[in-house]
């Protein structure tokens, strides 16, 4: 074997895949990943965990998976995350722990993501159980969203002996992991449920069909239904949308309607009563995760799907995972170009989408080149359906309906970002709803702090 | 589960039921509205709230008819359960949070057309309540479609019906009695509050500015998640992007933009009707269409 490289992950083939709906990565077995652990140096300064949002003991579970003992190795990555087959799967590890990795400066950094997604996947398979608190201290959490900063800060509650409810808003527990994040990335039965299924038997509550704010609100959760804290991992929120002229044309989605027709409401597959429109040629505005996602599921549905970008693509903020894989499947990356106007039919459906050529120019806030429109290069896209792919807006459900709750100017959540404390007391938060659009594990990061500082709060009360 | 207490068939496609959700019941209002959800495989269906007994736990909701989904739904029976049941979801009137002296000093007039008058009726209801007798006109197109007349007699301060074919009291549309009532009888108002099918709203809204009848409609376009989520609800308001689903569902009904909202209605159109027809059809089902198996 060649130490400079990963041991290679086995995959469907593009041209089989991009028809269908199961996983495009198949992982490890046993030996593999046996044979991919002994490329870890076990460095005692290990730069990986640092570069783990929950710090994993990275170098003590790869070095369990070397000698063999998968159950070992799942009970290391259990202390520090609720949610290891998810985080395997949808971490961004590039940037991450595998960014870090010393294999990393001569080579191929060890691949982390893929051992960590193979001892969760072994325990899932093996019926291994995280463990349960021995007894409940009496005191009750209400947790508001089943994502992954309220499952991480649910099962990290319910380990330290809370009653903790989670109350989620839609019919199915696990936020954007059930409607966003689809089937063929993160396969929902076997690996979502059966880890909301961990969390559950930690003894942690879930009340789905709740919405916070309309069914009841946080202060009558504290006053009338007697939990003693409450931590807000509601989410990202509203769709944004360009402004341009034909935007609300038949034929026009956000990301979101897309991705939960299918994902959520599963239009994929033919004996539910969820209507999509599939489109035959279908342009994705946007570059991250949710854009790739969002034109992987078109191409499945049948589409020719084109990627519209207005930076160039090292810009891409997707993980470079999705863009290669996207891009393998035969997505059509239109880079450097800015959509103007959506072309609408006489029926009121999109006909085509006017679009301009950009160059990149000085650095603008974010620290990237500004996309430049570069004068007189117009052209039309021939489409019949655009999914907007541009990010969220925080909603505005719980902030308006919460006594003192303080929100900044762009209308998300004010927490502190050691303890998810926010300026109401006993009320903590995490994830989309105070950070804006970001990732699954960032998000999990934030109700583990948060867990910490409502175990805090609540053993000084 | 959320049972079904009472189903009741009121009209032709037309049915009626209670269905116990004691949270919703407890906090819901005038104006707002649920999303329920047969099981697994069912479409979230947004229905606004008919009426609540907040001491049963209980929500009154009537729908018609109009895919594969309402159709499965029709069929339950007092009894059963839905999967999912979800709410109270959007805004409460507007007008629930004024003064209730300076409401009382207010004549409002309420216009509904079909299906529409199970909304109209908790409104009318709540002022009732509180002491408003408010003027109502309920429009149908045939005397059989007719619904809630006799509930809405009660709570009504003057009912006004009217069928398009003339099958039942007053003929014509429902622009015709709001004509008749404020032109013809001179009849001052200073709201209506006009919900039923998206054409009727777009043509009381027409006649309203010209009457300077300040109209307050109830939206109900394509929806998924119903809390602000996935944006398929987006209206144009005022050349503003507005959620039915979290800023609504009522708007100021002269600044919506109808001949948009209409067109984004029929989105879905012949995928429902296809899936309406192979659920009825079931095994001979053979489509013809040349997208079925």
């Amino acid at each position: 074997m060649d130490v400079l490289k990963k041991v290679p992950v086995r995959e469907q083939a593009p041209d089989i895949r991009n028809h269908n709906f199961e996983e495009v990565c198949l992982g490890y077995n046993k030996e593999e990943a046996m044979e991919e652990a002994t490329r870890c140096l076990n460095c005692k300064n290990a730069q990986c965990v640092k570069g783990c949002p929950v710090s994993i003991n990275i170098p003590a579970f790869i070095d369990e998976v070397k000698k063999g003992n998968i159950e070992e190795a799942y009970k290391i990555i259990g202390q520090s995350s609720a949610l290891p087959a998810i985080c395997g799967r949808v971490c961004p590890q590039e940037s991450q722990c595998e960014g870090k990795c010393i294999r990393g400066i001569k080579g191929e950094a060890v691949s982390i993501g893929k051992l960590e997604r193979f001892v969760a996947d072994w325990a899932r398979e093996n019926d291994i159980k995280p463990e349960k608190a021995d007894s409940t201290n009496g005191k009750k959490v209400a947790v508001i969203g089943s994502g992954p900063s309220g499952l991480t800060c649910a099962g990290d509650l319910a380990k330290l002996g809370y009653e903790v409810t989670i109350f989620e808003a839609l019919h199915e527990a696990g936020g954007v992991l059930v409607y966003g994040i689809p089937e063929f990335r993160l396969p929902k039965d076997t690996v979502v449920k059966h880890e909301i299924e961990n969390v559950k038997s930690l003894g942690v509550k879930i009340d789905t069909n709740v919405v916070i704010g309309k069914s009841v609100t946080i202060d009558q959760l504290m006053e009338e239904e007697g939990f003693d804290a409450v931590f807000i991992g509601s989410g990202a929120g509203l769709p944004r949308f360009m402004g341009i002229p034909g935007e609300n044309a038949n034929g026009v989605f956000s990301a979101n309607e897309y991705l939960t027709r299918n994902n959520l409401m599963k239009a994929f597959k033919e004996d539910y009563d969820t209507p999509i429109a599939a489109g035959k040629k279908v342009a994705v505005v946007g570059g991250g995760n949710v854009a790739m996602d969002a034109a992987r599921t078109a191409l499945r549905l049948g589409a020719e799907v084109h990627i519209v970008y207005r930076r160039s693509e090292a810009e891409l903020p997707a993980r470079a995972e999705e863009v290669h894989h996207a891009k393998e499947e035969g997505i059509v990356f239109d880079l450097l170009t800015n959509p103007k106007e959506i072309l609408v039919d006489e029926n009121g459906w999109v006909k085509g989408m006017k679009c301009i050529k950009m160059e990149l120019g000085e650095p603008d806030a974010s620290g990237r080149r500004k996309p430049v429109e570069i004068e007189g290069s117009d052209f039309e896209l021939e489409l019949d359906t655009v999914i907007m792919a541009l990010g969220t807006s925080p909603n505005p459900l719980i902030s308006s309906t919460t006594k003192g709750l303080e929100v900044n100017k762009r209308a998300c959540i004010v927490a502190d970002e050691e303890f998810g404390r926010t300026s109401k007391e006993g009320v903590f938060a995490g994830g989309d709803a105070v950070t804006g659009a970001a990732t699954v594990i960032l998000a999990m990061g934030a109700g583990k702090a948060a867990a910490k500082g409502i175990h805090e709060y609540l053993s000084n009360k | 589960m959320y049972k079904i207490l009472k189903a009741e068939k009121l009209a032709e496609k037309i049915y009626l039921m209670d269905v116990s959700a004691p949270r919703i019941a407890k906090h819901c209002q005038p104006g707002q509205f649920i999303i329920a959800k047969i099981d697994e495989k069912g479409e979230r269906i947004p229905l606004t709230i008919c009426d609540y007994d907040r001491e049963n736990g209980t929500i009154t909701i009537v729908f018609q008819i109009v895919g594969a989904s309402t159709l499965r739904m029709s069929e339950m029976k007092a009894g059963e359960a839905f999967a999912d049941f979800v709410g109270p979801l959007g805004q409460a009137s507007e007008w629930i949070k004024e003064d209730i002296e300076t409401l009382k000093n207010k004549k409002m007039l309420f216009v509904a057309g079909g299906v529409g008058t199970a909304p109209v009726y908790p409104q009318v209801k709540w002022l009732h309540e509180h002491g408003i007798d408010a003027d109502v006109i309920i429009g149908s197109k045939t005397k059989d479609l007719l619904i809630l007349e006799d509930m809405m007699k009660e709570v009504a301060g003057n009912l006004y019906v009217t069928t398009d074919d003339g099958s039942y009291e007053r003929k014509g549309m429902v622009t015709e009695v709001i004509k008749d009532l404020v032109v013809n009888q001179g009849k001052k108002y200073d709201v209506c509050v006009a919900i039923g099918p998206m054409i009727m709203m777009k043509f009381v809204c027409l006649l309203t500015k010209e009457l300077e009848l300040p109209t307050i409609v109830s939206m109900n376009p394509i929806m998924v998640d119903g809390t602000g989520m996935c944006g398929a609800c987006r209206l144009n308001v005022g050349g503003e992007i507005k959620f039915a689903c979290v800023d609504g569902p009522e708007f100021d009904g002269h600044k919506v933009d109808f001949d948009q909202a209409m067109k984004r209605q029929q989105q879905y159109k012949t995928a429902e009707g296809r899936a309406m027809l192979a659920a009825q059809e079931g095994d001979t089902h053979h489509g013809g269409c040349g997208n079925c198996n």
